[in-house]
This record gives structure tokens, C-alpha cells and sequence, in this order.
């Protein structure tokens, strides 16, 4: 793994500028534990500085700092993509590989489900889980929501590697050495679908940061745990762009879109070099 | 003593199509045989793609359920095998060989973790050292050693040398019985023979019957003791390999016999200087 | 590597135009790229051979002796990582250019189809699922053979008639003909124009049993009365004997032995064409069969000397050291042995 970030760093360029982009955003997140203020504390400096020596992102219009107020948005965002990707990555993991794996009416009856959830319309059922929870909806219980919203897509893909896995000989050598279906569906199918699972998790970030974004920027959650959508939820609340203060908004954009472009070159090029048939070429497998 | 086989009257039917118009096609067609029943043998099943032969083949492995007919190993019959005990028990009795090498383990994982796990699970290995002594001795018996295939990888090894570790696997748990479907076809021709006399060696040391599933009557000829020629799911001929393929009685077995394409009229090269090991 | 490459003396003198491909010296090798450490395959590391008018020579060779980038080296698809480092493939049909992918496009358009065609194995390639087989052949005229109209109909017919296909298959889709019918469609799409040069790589490896000997008969018949040369390409030594009239056997990059498919039958002279020929199983014959010990080399560590010295029963000292050159044994009959050649020298 060391051999292969090394490898990556020295000759994927890609690699190199995503690893830049979300190593900054990451750093800016990691901030917010030397933070002199508490996220939710407002007039804690003046209102509407525009950026300077002081403070470096400007103040907004109540009264808080910019710079500091970013470092915990960009760190609870993150935190948000990353407990949702994890979670739907280990849902569609296992729907994907026992659906692909067994067959028969296990497969038909988890390709249903997992159907009804790719063609349920996102948007509308997130807005209604924020009306009938209202003051109860934190960001753990929405990243837990999204989750469960957002893993059938990369289920489906999974579960197509499995059927094609199920098929080789390998998997029935497998069998024939004593292995539960666990042990198959972990120890040799695992590996096969780790890419998929890799990239998507990136993609997975950048799906549920960008949906987390616009229903903060409406106003549909918690607005009072600071997040990227949070502080553009503020900036609009106090017209921010029509009185000139167009750091409080400016700074979270190019923050999000640093994250964004970072996580997806990171996703593009691990992806070429995860690839068992890349990894097979490097270690000198398939012949002339 | 081998223990029979035996196939009564198996047929399978899979289906075929959506969820409101399903086809049922039928693979295998009322078929029977014993293997095994006067001491370890060669059965050979030909037949060309589609004809079923490796549907029969996973039926026996016990990977598909016959919709129809009875398949006994032992005495037990296949349907009965419940819980992981009972398939644990029956595996050790019946293993398989494919058809790729290449194809056969993992190309991620090292060839040894399938050997080892093969003796902890079926041959009651408890000890690394006893999983390593199994195995070497497995591999001995194919002409290999624990040493020559110890933490290497499948691309390492060539495809004849994969086929060996292969069966090599296959006789750690002791089985009665080995199904190997295809399994020279994609060997290369100057290692296909080394494969093919494993079987003999088998059958003749061992006691292990084999049915060998092939397109190929040639092979079929050299190392089987009864066969039979499978057309679209059904037997058309069955009976001694020698007597059947040196006078085929079914048209389709006579094209068949006709479309090999190395005539016995070539002469042999004579060459018995050289087929003698140094 | 000698640069004077044997010249078979035994070329008959009827000859009148010459062969139609000559290799001389072809070295093609694999050169990758992997994080900064270079590898090098030399998959086909000098081979000579003829190929002459009217004739349907042989290729064979197992998984890594080099016949499918030997081949593919001929058929001109030399793309990286695959590099041509030298000898030349000079086709008749292709005056002054030494290699097919050194020709300008232009001329490659030329001669391909009318002088040279291919026949693979995947005829799926080949015939576009979407249109109708007679919708193919429309295309391919319109793109080879100046436009289509009702001479092309009736040439598409009476060439289909030569072949003993219905015509009804050009009312059909590729999915809807069977794998035999297919492979029969892409030989006549290939041997339309009547070409002088045919590659054929494994047409027939994914056929049943049944299918393969009606295809390879066809490809016999439409070889005969067209007199054109195929390079037939396959593991499969029956496939040899039945269908070519001369046969190169190739081990590792190299050709062990070549002549007259007969002839090399009955009087195997190499060592490892002497073990592939014996091991063949045969219906009526119970002699037990030996296996070869060892295991193909890596090309990309290939032994020294001879590369099959290390499996070889007769291997001497010499065969360690020195690469074994290409010798006529006897007319038309070139074997690369250093046991072989010792033995006629005394």
C-alpha cells in the first residue's frame, strides 16, 4: 500500500494536485481544534471586516470570523461525507456481493429493494424527513438518512462484479477448499470490487457534500451546527452578496470546490492503480 | 474399494426469460449411469457445447439441484446434503479440476492458502505443520513439491504446473470420486500429457475414479475405461471407450468420430530413443 | 543475431513471381513501462521464413512461443507496446516497404481486403450486430470494392455459391446465425475480393468439433480455387495435418523447425517437434504417451543457447551457449538443432 501512494505520487499528476487540493482542505478542517472561538458564539468580533491582516477571510455580518468559522464548517462537512460514504459503502458491499454471490430469489428479492431506492426521488423525501423531524434532525441522524438513500446505484454496480466473479473458477475452487460463503464473499471477492468501492466512496463524498450544501443553503437542517451550507445559509440570510460582503460567501465556495475537485482526481487516479488487472500488470502477470 | 456413483434418471430444466414469460429449456435429459462400481475407473462424458455434459457435471458436484432423477454418492443422495456438516462430508468425497489453470485460483492470492485450507478444512489439519505435510505430500504425488509452489503466486507458474497444483488440491481431502471438466484444453500441448497420465497415475495408485468431461475423442481414447457421447442433453451412446470409439453405432457418434482430424493413416514418427527419460 | 538470413535452397524453381511474404530476421518485442522499471519481452526473436503463391502454410506453437505477435508483427498491427526492432515482412503485393505498419495508409488501404485479409476468431468483429449480413457486405463494397449495385449482388451471390452458403444468410442478423454459419460469413466477407494473402489466427479454436471441419474444409476449397496463400495460425496440431501443406513450429520466440507439414509429421527432426507429434493421442493407439518435463520459458528470461535446452533430452554443451541456426536438413526441410545438425555433420 506504502509502495503503491509512493508510486502514485511520483508518477500521477493527478494524484498529485488531489492530494494537494484535499490535504489543504483537510488542514483548514484539522484547524478548527486551535480555534480561539466556538463555532456557535456570534459577535465575537466586529461585523463586516473585509479580509485583512486580522482577519484573514473578513468577519461576517454576525459578527464572526471567517477563517475560523470555515475550518468547522469544512471539518463537519467532511466529517457528514465521510460518515455517509462509509455507511452506503457498506451497505451496497453487502446487498452488492450476497445479491451477485447467491442468485436465484436473494438476488431478485434485493434487486427490488434496491431498485425502489434508486428510482425514489431524493430531493422531495429529504426535505419531508426535515419537516416531520424538524428540531430533532441533527447531522448524524441526515447522514444516517442519506445513506441508507445513497447506495443502490454502486450496489447494483458491485453486484454485477459478483455475478462475473461468481462465475470464475476460482470462486468454485474457493468452495471446493472449505470456505463459508462468508469467507468467499470477503477473502476473494473483496479484492475484485475494492476499486469500485474506492472510487465510489469519492464520488459518494461529492454526492451527499453537494446535497448536504443545497438543502443547508435552504434551510432544511440543522442550521445551527456550522457546515459549508450552513455559512451560505447565513451569508443569504444577512443578503451578504447585495451589501458587498462577498468574503463570507467566496471563502466556503472555493473551499467546497477545492474538496470537490480534490476528492474526484484522488477517485480517478486510485482508481487506475487499484485496478487488480493494473496491479497484475505490475507485478509482471499476463504473459506476451 | 471406490465407492459408485450412481445417476438415476437425472434431468434439469432451467429457467429462462422475464418475470411473466418464463421458458423452461431443458439441459440434461434423462440420464443414467454408475461410476465406479467394479473398482476405480476413467468415465469419460463427450459431448460438444450444449449438450449438457457440464450441467451434468455441476449436478454431480452438487452445485445444481436435478429437477428430475436421483444422484447418489455413497449411498447418499445428493438432495438430502443440509447444513455446512453434511456439504463439508460430501465435498471431501467428490472434488473438481477446471478447465482454465489460470483461471483456477485466485491470480491475487498465494496458491498455498487453497492447499492449506483444503487440509484444515477436509483432511483434519490442525497444526501449520500438518497442513504443510498434507500438502507436501498432496503435491508429491503430482510430481511437484511443498517447496516449488510455497507463497507463489499463479502467474508465476505455468499452466501445466497450475493443473498439477490443481489436482494436487483436489487429493488433499482423499476424494472418491474427481470431476474434471476440460481439463486439458487450454494446457499447452507439450504439458496436456503429463496432465492426462495424472489421471491414469490416479485411478491406478489412488484408487479415485474420474469422470473426465471432453470434446476431445482422441484423449478420451488414451485414458478412459467406459464413456458416454451426450447430444443436446441426451445419451446417444454409452459403453467401453475402446469398443464405442473404435466403431461408434450412433450417426451423430460416427460424425463425430469422423471430424477428428488427425488421421491414424499419419504415420507414428518413430522416435523411441527420444520418449525415454535420460 | 546473424544478420544473413538462410536462404532455403530448396525453393522449387517454378516459382515464378517469388514468394508472397518473405520474413527475414523478424524481432518484434513487448517494451513496458511500469513505474519506472523497464521490461522486455522479446516474443518473436529471429524468425525467416517464405510464404509462397498458392499455398496454405502453418503456424503452430504453444501459449508463449511467440505465433500470435509473430503474426499480428505480419498483419502490420504493431502498436506499443509491441515494437518491431528488426528484419523486415516484406509482402510481394507491397513493393518497398519492409513492414506493413511502415506503409502509408493509403497503401495499406490498398492492398487490404483486395491482397490481403484476416479471418479471426471473434467473427463477432467482424459482422456489425446491429445491420443485416447482406448490410455488411453493402458497406464493404461500398468501402473495397467501388460501390455496390446489382454486379456486386450477383458476385455477393455467386461467391456465396462457391462457398456452399444460401444466400438467405445476407436476409439475416449475425446474432441469428449460428457460430459455424458466422465464421462461414467472415471467410466469405474476407475472400470476396479474392485476395492473394489470407491471415487466419485461430479461426476455428472456439467451433465444435463438428463445425470446425466443415469451416477448415471450406477455407481448403476457397484457398484451392482462388490459389491464394493463407497463413493459418493454431495450437492445434490436428488442425495442421488436416488442412495446411506446410507447417513452422515455433518455441519460444523462435522457429524450432519448418517444412512440409507431411514431412514433418512422419520424420519430426527437432527434438521438441519430435515430442509434440509423439504425444498427440491417437483412436487405435494404446502406447503410452511421455510427457515433455518442464515448462515453456519466460520470454522475458529466456534461456541461453538454444531455448529448449533445459527441457531437451539430446542437449549437449554446445546448446547452452550457442543460439542453433536455421540448417536445410534436407529439401525444404529447415530444422534450428544443434543435435540434429552435429549428427549429419560426422
Amino acid at each position: 500500500m506504502l509502495a503503491i501512494l509512493r508510486d502514485l505520487l511520483r508518477y500521477n499528476i493527478e494524484f498529485r494536485i488531489g492530494l494537494l487540493l484535499v490535504g489543504t482542505v483537510l488542514g483548514m478542517a484539522m484547524l478548527s481544534f486551535v480555534s480561539p472561538y466556538s463555532p456557535i458564539d456570534v459577535y465575537v468580533a466586529p461585523p463586516d471586516v473585509p479580509p485583512s491582516e486580522a482577519y484573514w477571510f473578513g468577519t461576517s455580518s454576525r459578527g464572526q470570523d471567517v477563517f475560523w468559522q470555515l475550518t468547522f464548517a469544512l471539518r463537519n462537512t467532511l466529517a457528514f461525507g465521510f460518515v455517509v460514504a462509509i455507511l452506503s459503502r457498506i451497505l451496497s458491499l453487502l446487498i452488492g456481493l450476497v445479491a451477485g454471490y447467491k442468485g436465484g430469489w436473494v438476488d431478485r428479492v434485493l434487486m427490488s429493494i434496491n431498485d425502489t431506492f434508486i428510482i425514489i426521488p431524493l430531493f422531495p423525501i429529504l426535505i419531508l424527513f426535515y419537516f416531520v423531524l424538524r428540531d430533532s434532525m441533527s447531522w448524524v441522524l441526515l447522514a444516517v438518512i442519506m445513506a441508507c438513500l445513497g447506495w443502490a446505484y454502486d450496489a447494483r454496480l458491485i453486484r454485477s462484479v459478483a455475478m462475473g466473479l461468481k462465475t470464475r473458477e476460482f470462486t468454485q475452487t474457493s468452495l471446493f477448499s472449505g470456505m463459508t460463503t462468508r469467507e468467499i464473499l470477503t477473502r476473494e471477492h473483496l479484492p475484485y470490487v475494492m476499486p469500485i468501492v474506492f472510487s465510489t466512496t469519492m464520488n459518494n463524498m461529492n454526492w451527499s457534500i453537494g446535497l448536504e450544501v443545497t438543502l443547508s443553503v435552504l434551510g432544511f437542517t440543522d442550521i445551527n451546527t456550522p457546515t459549508i451550507g450552513g455559512m451560505i445559509y447565513w451569508a443569504n440570510q444577512h443578503t451578504a452578496i447585495v451589501a458587498g460582503i462577498w468574503w463570507w460567501i467566496a471563502f466556503p465556495v472555493i473551499f467546497i470546490v477545492m474538496a470537490f475537485v480534490g476528492l474526484y482526481l484522488l477517485a480517478v487516479s486510485m482508481n487506475e492503480y487499484i485496478d487488480p488487472r493494473s496491479r497484475l500488470a505490475r507485478v509482471g502477470g499476463g504473459g506476451s | 474399494m471406490s465407492a459408485p456413483l450412481t445417476v438415476d434418471n437425472v434431468s434439469k430444466t432451467f429457467a429462462r426469460g422475464g418475470l411473466l414469460s418464463r421458458r423452461r429449456v431443458a439441459a440434461v435429459s434423462d440420464v443414467s449411469f454408475t461410476v465406479g462400481a467394479n473398482g476405480p475407473e476413467i468415465f469419460t462424458i463427450i459431448g460438444e457445447s450444449g449438450s449438457g455434459k457440464t450441467t451434468l457435471a455441476r449436478m454431480i458436484l452438487g452445485l445444481h439441484r436435478p429437477s428430475a432423477g436421483r444422484i447418489t454418492l455413497d449411498g447418499t443422495d445428493l438432495a438430502t446434503i443440509r447444513g455446512s456438516a453434511a456439504r463439508h462430508a460430501f465435498m471431501a468425497k467428490v472434488q473438481p479440476i477446471f478447465q482454465n489453470p489460470f483461471e483456477a485460483f485466485n491470480p491475487l492470492k498465494r496458491l498455498d492458502h487453497y492447499l492449506f485450507l483444503t487440509a484444515r478444512r477436509f483432511a483434519g489439519a490442525s497444526s501449520t505443520a500438518e497442513e504443510e505435510r498434507l500438502t507436501d505430500a498432496a503435491l508429491r504425488q503430482v510430481g511437484l513439491s511443498l517447496a516449488e509452489a510455497k507463497g507463489r503466486f499463479p502467474h508465476e507458474l505455468s499452466g501445466g504446473q497450475l493443473q498439477r497444483i490443481a489436482i494436487a488440491r483436489a487429493l488433499i481431502s482423499r476424494p472418491k470420486l474427481i470431476v474434471a471438466d476440460e481439463p486439458v484444453s487450454m494446457v499447452d500441448a507439450s504439458l496436456r500429457m503429463a496432465i492426462v497420465n495424472q489421471f491414469k497415475a490416479l485411478r491406478d495408485e489412488l484408487g479415485i475414479s474420474i469422470i473426465y468431461i471432453t470434446h476431445d475423442l482422441a484423449t478420451a481414447y488414451y485414458i478412459s475405461d467406459r464413456l458416454i457421447i451426450m447430444q443436446k442433453g441426451h445419451v446417444v451412446e454409452a459403453g467401453d471407450a475402446r469398443t464405442v470409439l473404435a466403431a461408434p453405432q450412433h450417426p451423430y457418434s460416427r460424425q463425430l468420430r469422423e471430424a477428428v482430424l488427425l488421421p491414424e493413416t499419419l504415420a507414428v514418427p518413430s522416435t523411441p530413443t527420444l520418449s525415454s527419460t535420460p | 543475431m546473424s544478420a544473413s538470413p538462410t536462404r532455403p535452397e530448396g525453393v522449387p524453381s517454378t516459382e515464378r513471381a517469388g514468394p508472397v511474404l518473405q520474413v527475414r530476421d523478424l524481432q518484434a518485442h513487448f517494451r513496458t513501462r511500469y513505474f519506472g522499471v523497464n521490461r522486455e519481452v522479446k516474443a518473436v526473436d529471429g524468425v525467416t521464413f517464405d510464404i509462397r503463391r498458392d499455398e496454405t502454410y502453418g503456424l503452430a506453437g504453444e501459449s508463449s512461443s511467440g505465433k500470435t505477435t509473430l503474426i499480428k508483427t505480419v498483419a502490420g498491427l504493431v502498436k506499443p507496446p509491441l515494437e518491431m526492432v528488426g528484419g523486415s515482412v516484406r509482402f510481394s503485393f507491397l513493393p518497398g516497404y519492409d513492414a506493413l505498419h511502415r506503409a502509408p495508409p493509403q497503401e495499406v488501404a490498398r492492398i487490404r481486403w483486395r491482397h490481403l485479409s484476416y479471418i479471426m476468431q471473434g467473427s463477432m468483429n467482424v459482422l456489425n450486430p446491429l445491420r443485416k449480413v447482406g448490410g455488411t457486405f453493402k458497406d464493404f463494397a461500398a468501402r473495397h470494392m467501388g460501390g455496390p449495385g446489382p454486379v456486386f449482388q450477383e458476385k455477393v451471390v455467386e461467391h456465396l455459391g462457391r462457398l456452399r452458403l444460401d444466400p438467405s444468410v445476407l436476409q439475416a442478423y449475425p446474432h441469428e446465425l449460428s457460430g459455424g454459419m458466422r465464421q462461414r460469413v467472415t471467410i466469405a466477407l474476407a475472400t470476396i475480393c479474392r485476395p492473394e494473402f489470407i491471415i487466419a489466427d485461430e479461426p476455428t479454436t472456439a467451433l465444435d468439433v463438428l463445425v470446425q471441419k466443415d469451416v477448415l474444409g471450406m477455407l481448403r476449397s476457397v484457398q484451392r480455387e482462388m490459389r491464394s496463400s493463407v497463413l493459418f495460425v493454431t495450437h492445434d496440431m490436428g488442425v495442421h495435418a488436416h488442412l495446411t501443406d506446410r507447417l513452422g513450429i515455433m518455441y519460444a520466440g523462435r522457429l524450432a523447425e519448418e517444412g512440409p507439414t507431411r514431412t514433418l509429421f512422419e520424420r519430426p527432426l527437432h527434438p521438441y517437434t519430435r515430442h509434440l507429434i509423439a504425444s498427440l493421442p491417437r483412436i487405435g493407439d494404446d502406447t503410452p504417451r511421455k510427457a515433455l518435463e518442464g515448462s515453456p520459458p519466460s520470454l522475458a528470461d529466456p534461456p541461453p543457447g538454444c531455448r529448449f535446452h533445459p527441457r531437451c533430452p539430446l542437449a549437449m554443451d554446445v546448446c547452452r551457449t550457442a543460439v542453433p541456426k536455421m540448417v536445410e536438413e534436407e529439401p525444404g526441410h529447415r530444422v534450428a538443432c544443434h543435435a540434429v545438425s552435429g549428427e549429419r555433420a560426422l
